[in-house]
C-alpha cells in the first residue's frame, strides 16, 4: 500500500471511474489509462529473508526422516545430529575441535589480510612497489594454492604453521588483485581534482584514492573469508591430526553419517556467520552507495 | 573608453605566444590573451577548438603536454568542471571544503553552500542531489577559495534548458559579490552573451575573434540588443543565418 502512495502517476491522477461520472465532455475522451511503470529494483527485502531457504530445507528434512523416507544410514534425521552434537560436546571434544579449527582459520586468514593489503597498498601507490610486487603476485597466484601443498609439507611439515601459510596465501591473493586493481583504477577525473584543490599527496591518498578503492576492497575481502574456509576443510581432511576437519575424517572410517553432518552444519555456520558480518561492516562503511541491495 | 582604467590594475591573466599540441597537432598556435582582473570573459568556440586545452593551461592541469609560451595566472584560481565532480563517498560539506585547512573550514563551506542555495543539504550525498544541485555545490567548492579567477569548462554544459537559466543567474550574482575574473568556456552562443562582458573564439589555435558586449545586466535572452552580437559571433564560427534558424 505504501508504495502506492509514493507512485506518482498512481497518486495524482484522478481514476476516471470515481471521478464525475458521465459528464459533459468527459466520457468522450478516451478514458485515462493508469500507466505505471514496471518496478525494476527487486523490491524491498523480505524480514530474514536470508534464513528462509535453510529454514524450508530443515522442515522438509525433519518431515522426510520422520516419515521414514530417507535410510537412516546415509542420511540420519536432523533429531539424531542434534544428539550427536550434545553428545560430542558434553565429551569435550566438539570444543576442543571448532577451537583448533578457528584458531587455523583465524590466524590464517589474519595473516593473509595484512599481507594483501601490504602489498596492494605497496604496489598500487608507488611504481617502485608495482614492479617489484605486481608481476609476482600474478605468477603466484596463476599456480593453485592447494597445489602447493606437497611442497610445504616438505618444508614446514605438517604441523600448524604450513596450514597456516596455505590459508594465508590462499587469503591474501584476492585481496590483493582486487584491492590493487581499485587503487590503481582510480578515476582521472578524480586526480585532476586533487590536482585542482592543491591536495597534498597524502591527502590525495588518504581522501580520494583510499575511499575510493574501498569497494573493490570489500569485493576481495568476501573472496578472501570464503577461501579461507575452503583451504581450512581442504587441509583438514587431508593431513591433520584435530580439528573440525580430522573429526569428519574418522567418523568416515566409522560410518557414522551423523558426525560428518554434525561437522558439516558447523562449517556453513562458519561460512553464514563470518561473511554475514563482512557484509554488514561493508553496508556500514559504504553507506554512501545506494544499490539495488539496500 | 574602459580599457584606460582597466589598464591601472594589472591583468589576472596573462598569456602570450601559448601554443600546445598533441602529437603533430598543434591545438593552440600562438595565443595572446590578458584578462584584467574582475571581467567575466566567456570563451566559444567549436567542438575540438581547443577551448579546454586552453583552460587546463591555465589551471596549470596539463603536465604532460607539449608547447610553450608564457603564462601568469593567480595562484587562487578555482575550476569548475563539466560535471559536478563530488567525491561520492563524502557527503555535501565535506566535498565542498575538501583540501581546506583551518578551524573555520566548515563555516565557511556552509556559508559557500548557503549562497548556492543548498543551506540545509550540508549532510546529503552527492547521488542524492539533482544534477542542478550537484553543480551547485561544485560551485561552492570552489568558492571556498575565495578565487581571484574562476575557470569553468562547459560547467552547465549536461543541465536541462530551465536548470541552465537559473544557474546562469546564479553564477552572474556570484560574480557580482566577489567580482574573480571569469573564463567561461562554452559552446552557446546565448549563454555566453548573456553572462560575459567580453566574448571570445577560439579559432585554428588562435583567438579569432574578442568582442566586448557592453548591454547591461541584467540580460535577458530576448534583448534585441543582443541580436547584433550574436550574428557576429555566429559568422565568427562559421554557422550560416538558415541553420542558425534551425538550431534556435
Ligand atoms: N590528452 C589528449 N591527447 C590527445 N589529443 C588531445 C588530448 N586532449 C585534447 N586533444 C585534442 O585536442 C583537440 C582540442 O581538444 P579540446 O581542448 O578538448 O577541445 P574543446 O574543449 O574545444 O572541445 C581535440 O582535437 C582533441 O582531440
Ligand atoms: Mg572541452
Amino acid at each position: 500500500m505504501t508504495e502506492r502512495v509514493l507512485d506518482g502517476s498512481t497518486a495524482i491522477r484522478p481514476r476516471p471511474a470515481d471521478h464525475e461520472p458521465e459528464h459533459g465532455r468527459a466520457h468522450e475522451r478516451a478514458p485515462v489509462t493508469r500507466r505505471s511503470t514496471r518496478g525494476l529494483a527487486p523490491g524491498r527485502r523480505l524480514p530474514a529473508s536470508r534464513l528462509t531457504g535453510p529454514v524450508l530445507f530443515l522442515a522438509l528434512w525433519a518431515a522426510a526422516s520422520a516419515a521414514g523416507q530417507l535410510d537412516p544410514g546415509a542420511i540420519p534425521a536432523p533429531w539424531t545430529v542434534l544428539r550427536t552434537a550434545a553428545h560430542l560436546w558434553t565429551d569435550g571434544t566438539l570444543g576442543s575441535d571448532i577451537t583448533t579449527s578457528l584458531r587455523r582459520a583465524g590466524y590464517g586468514f589474519a595473516i593473509g589480510l595484512v599481507g594483501g593489503v601490504a602489498l596492494a597498498l605497496a604496489a598500487g601507490l608507488s611504481r617502485v612497489g608495482e614492479a617489484l610486487i605486481d608481476g609476482t603476485v600474478q605468477l603466484n597466484r596463476a599456480i593453485p594454492t592447494l597445489g602447493l601443498i606437497p611442497l610445504f609439507i616438505l618444508w614446514l611439515g605438517i604441523g600448524e604453521t604450513f596450514k597456516i601459510t596455505i590459508i594465508a596465501i590462499v587469503v591474501y591473493i584476492p585481496i590483493y588483485l582486487n584491492l590493487h586493481s581499485a587503487l590503481s583504477g582510480i578515476d582521472n577525473r578524480f586526480v585532476e581534482l586533487g590536482e585542482v584543490l592543491g591536495l597534498s599527496r597524502v591527502q590525495f591518498i588518504r581522501q580520494i584514492v583510499i575511499p575510493g578503492a574501498l569497494p573493490g576492497f570489500f569485493v576481495g575481502l568476501r573472496l578472501g573469508v570464503t577461501g579461507s574456509w575452503l583451504s581450512l576443510v581442504v587441509l583438514e581432511q587431508i593431513n591433520a591430526t584435530s580439528g573440525l576437519g580430522y573429526m569428519m575424517f574418522q567418523a568416515q572410517n566409522y560410518g557414522r553419517t551423523d558426525v560428518i553432518i554434525v561437522g558439516l552444519l558447523i562449517y556453513g555456520i562458519f561460512g553464514l556467520v563470518s561473511d554475514s558480518a563482512v557484509r554488514l561492516i561493508e553496508r556500514r562503511v559504504l553507506s554512501w552507495r545506494r544499490t539495488l541491495s539496500n | 573608453m574602459a580599457t584606460h582604467a582597466e589598464q591601472l590594475t594589472p591583468p589576472a591573466v596573462r598569456i602570450s605566444g601559448l601554443t600546445r599540441s598533441f602529437g603533430a597537432r598543434d591545438v593552440l598556435d600562438g595565443i595572446d590573451l590578458d584578462i584584467p582582473a574582475g571581467q567575466f570573459v566567456a570563451l566559444l568556440g567549436h567542438s575540438g577548438s581547443g577551448k579546454s586545452t586552453l583552460l587546463r593551461a591555465i589551471a596549470g592541469l596539463d603536465h604532460q603536454v607539449t608547447g610553450s609560451g608564457e603564462l601568469a595566472a593567480p595562484q587562487r584560481l578555482s575550476v569548475v568542471f563539466q560535471d559536478s565532480r563530488l567525491l561520492p563517498w563524502r557527503r555535501v560539506l565535506d566535498n565542498v571544503i575538501l583540501g581546506t585547512r583551518g578551524k573555520d573550514a566548515a563555516e565557511r563551506g556552509r556559508a559557500a553552500l548557503t549562497e548556492v542555495g543548498l543551506a540545509g543539504r550540508e549532510r546529503a550525498w552527492p547521488n542524492e542531489l539533482s544534477g542542478g544541485e550537484a553543480q551547485r555545490a561544485a560551485l561552492a567548492r570552489s568558492l571556498v577559495w575565495d578565487p581571484e579567477l574562476l575557470l569553468a569548462d562547459e560547467p552547465f554544459g549536461a543541465l536541462d534548458a530551465l536548470t541552465r537559466i537559473r544557474m546562469h543567474t546564479l553564477l552572474r550574482e556570484l560574480w557580482e559579490r566577489h567580482r574573480p575574473s571569469v573564463l567561461l568556456v562554452t559552446h552557446d552562443v546565448d549563454e555566453a552573451i548573456v553572462l560575459a562582458d567580453r566574448v571570445l573564439v577560439l579559432d585554428q589555435g588562435r583567438i579569432g575573434l574578442d568582442v566586448s558586449v557592453d548591454v547591461p545586466h541584467p540580460r535577458s535572452y530576448r534583448d534585441p540588443l543582443l541580436g547584433e552580437y550574436r550574428e557576429r559571433l555566429f559568422a565568427a564560427l562559421g554557422v550560416t543565418e538558415d541553420v542558425q534558424g534551425a538550431t534556435t
